[in-house]
């Protein structure tokens, strides 16, 4: 591993999807690192990405998926060289994942405690009563209530916020290294959502897993990540703290997500929106593939990819406008009201005589 | 919006709409709730899943036989149209706009067709010529290519094919629109787009729309008031900044702390308030009182003071 606080090193990850069509350039060249103990969320529309990313990690993926490049670092073992068998044990014991629909993830012909206890029996070989018992804890854990009464139930029995504890459980039975939430809340009520996600930080200090959170709902995102990683046509476009991403963003396509969403305190006639739509991945365009939605594009946009720049050591930005050459440009103004917030907590942080982060722009080749 | 001189154009009066009258698993899924919409104003309706929200948009529109109660659409009684001319013009001046744009379009019928249904139907077209015009016309209205009218569903995306369901429901020329989760099956990026293009036709064209949804903060980005619906009853109606700024009922109160905000400060120090429904089925006589002008909370007798007492302390009711 190249730094001892991570768990996962992605590195040039490519894939791509084989169809009549041709190639769809699903992921290209993603890097990321995903340290112990930390929730890093990956935000962008459907298909941008973020779900073929994890299916990766998870060697879930389509049969026409093709990965041309790249490696995935967990241990210090690439989980790309892996074969289908050894990844198996991998699954489910070291890196385990929070479906989104609880409707159609579990099997509604088992009951749910042996749905619970498979990954027991299955992956430490424990005798069914054991697994059983254990299932009955993790049950009482993520909070389904009358647990003992209930184990003998099939899903159907269950609310759909109670089936998502129940995937939930299924995932953190075997205390996951690694636990991958693609959109775990998407398909729940605003309500319900909440209770899942607290349940997910405390089970995350109780065992202290590494999250990777799969989503396009930013309130979600601000309340859970520590870190945010923004995907835009198959790459990451910025990444950082989620103060900075939310704060400082640099990326257009990060401008547009925060202002394209309502807060509860926005008004007036029209809605900042991102015009068009996400560009074919069958012929991704050459240079930034947002620059044809981008109201700041530069003429160097629609010519050459931009490369990462840094804006402090934990956050990047892939935008030509970031190049000290580029003209300066003022953001759209929820942005701008944003970074005004952000400069006073600077301002905060250094009074309360913390190490400041530079927010110094320089050019970095990645 | 100017409440003074408003007209209502639908009233909703004790409705009731119950599946599977007098079995063993009956469900009230609408339970006696009354509320009015006045003309040019968007009426958000929010709540969790299983509320009744969309069950009160489909009783609206006459997809349902309601079990009980009126509903009145420019002063006459739904219920009560026994002449096909009649039907007919109801069913014209009001539309829907559905949640899932891919299940909502039919996948033989070509782009032009699905949008000229209604025009075909109501035989609002004078020959072949017109009729093009019209569903070109309508599709440049809601933002699409009008060379696009003879391709099918498939060759759209998500948002585009929004566009669509929207032009279909904008060929009748209707007054009041339904659009329940219009934006749900939809990106973010693309949310927006159609939110504006639906504020858009409604300043131009003048409509009416019921907008149902549970996303709390589009909701009330394009409401001009809100009904908040918890187990087939409507708890509260407000305008939409006040409901926000100042919920009255426990439940509204819960439901608006569970919403995430894009704002890590916030969201660190943002606390939920649970709410106890129990209370609600006490067995007291509960109907819908307006504690401050045009808000209006379910209450009890015995609960209108503590309301009151909200209101005052919201400073909602001066004195």
């Amino acid at each position: 591993m190249e730094n001892e606080k991570d768990i996962l090193e992605v590195r040039n990850l490519q894939v791509n999807f084989k169809t009549y069509a041709g190639d769809v350039k699903a992921i290209r060249n993603v890097s990321f690192d995903l340290r112990k103990g930390e929730t890093l969320a990956i935000v962008g529309e459907s298909g941008s990405g973020k779900s073929v990313t994890t299916r990766t990690i998870m060697g879930l993926n389509a049969r026409n998926a093709d990965i041309t490049s790249g490696s995935i670092m967990y241990k210090d073992q690439d989980l790309l060289k892996k074969t289908d068998q050894e990844m198996e044990s991998i699954r489910g014991q070291d890196i385990a994942e929070i479906f989104q629909d609880p409707m159609t993830s579990l099997d509604p012909t088992m009951r749910i405690g042996k749905q619970i206890a498979e990954p027991l029996m299955v992956h430490k070989g424990m005798k069914k009563e054991k697994a059983l018992a254990q299932a009955l804890e993790m049950m009482k854990l993520v909070g389904i209530t009358d647990a003992e009464n209930r184990i003998n139930d099939y899903p159907h029995q269950f609310s759909g916020g109670m089936r998502q504890r129940i995937v939930i459980a299924i995932a953190l039975i075997n205390y996951p290294e690694i636990l991958i939430a693609d959109e775990p809340t998407t398909a729940l009520d605003v309500t319900i959502q909440a209770q899942i996600l607290n349940l997910m930080k405390e089970l995350q200090d109780k065992i202290s897993t590494s999250i990777i959170f799969i989503t396009h709902d930013l309130g979600v995102v601000a309340g859970m990540a520590d870190r945010v990683a923004v995907m835009y046509a198959g790459k990451i476009v910025e990444y950082g703290t989620v103060d900075e991403i939310f704060y400082n963003p640099k990326h257009p396509y990060t401008w547009g997500l925060l202002s394209s969403m309502p807060t509860l305190d926005s008004s007036g006639d029209e809605l900042p929106s991102i015009p068009g739509t996400p560009p074919d991945l069958l012929d991704p365009p050459a240079g930034d593939a947002f620059a044809a939605r981008n109201a700041y594009a530069l003429k160097i946009d629609t010519e050459q990819e931009p490369p990462f720049f840094k804006v402090s050591d934990t956050h990047y930005a892939a935008t030509w406008l970031l190049h000290p050459d580029a003209p300066k440009v003022t953001p759209p103004e929820q942005i701008v009201a944003r970074q005004k917030k952000y400069a006073a907590m600077q301002k905060d942080l250094v009074a309360k005589q913390r190490p400041s982060v530079p927010v110094e722009e320089q050019e970095e080749q990645q | 919006m100017d409440y003074e001189n408003a007209e209502k154009i639908l009233e909703v009066k004790h409705l009731k709409q119950y599946f599977n009258v007098g079995k063993a698993d009956e469900v009230r899924a609408v339970d006696d709730i009354s509320f009015d919409i006045y003309k040019g104003e968007t009426f958000g309706l929010v709540g969790e899943s299983g509320s009744g929200k969309t069950t009160t948009g489909r009783a609206i529109i006459h997809l349902y036989e309601p079990t009980a109660g009126e509903i009145l659409f420019n002063g006459k009684n739904v219920d009560n149209f026994t002449s096909k001319a009649d039907q007919r013009e109801f069913r014209q001046d009001m539309q829907m706009i559905f949640q899932d744009p891919y299940a909502s379009l039919n996948p033989r019928m070509k782009v032009k067709d699905i949008v000229a249904e209604g025009i075909d139907i109501n035989h609002l077209a004078k020959d072949d010529a017109d009729r093009t015009k019209q569903v070109e016309d309508l599709l440049e209205t809601v933002g699409l290519n009008k060379d696009h009218s003879s391709r099918y569903p498939h060759e759209f995306s998500g948002g585009q094919r929004q566009r669509i369901g929207i032009a279909r429901a904008l060929a009748v020329d209707p007054k009041f629109v339904i659009a329940d989760e219009p934006i749900s099956a939809l990106d973010v990026s693309i949310q927006a787009q159609v939110v504006n293009l639906m504020k858009k036709l409604q300043r131009e064209q003048g409509l009416t729309y019921l907008f149902i949804a549970h996303d709390l903060s589009m909701v009330k980005y394009i409401s001009d008031r809100i009904g908040v619906m918890h187990y087939g009853r409507m708890l509260e109606i407000a305008d939409s900044d006040e409901i926000y700024a100042h919920p009255l009922h426990d439940y509204t109160k819960s439901l608006l702390s569970a919403v995430p905000v894009p704002d890590p400060e916030f969201e660190r120090t943002r606390e939920e308030i649970a709410y106890d429904g129990s209370g609600e089925n006490d067995g007291k006589k509960r109907k819908l009182v307006e504690i401050s002008p045009r808000h209006w909370v379910r209450a009890a007798d015995d609960e209108i003071d503590m309301y009151t007492q909200r209101a005052h302390e919201a400073s909602l009711i001066r004195k």
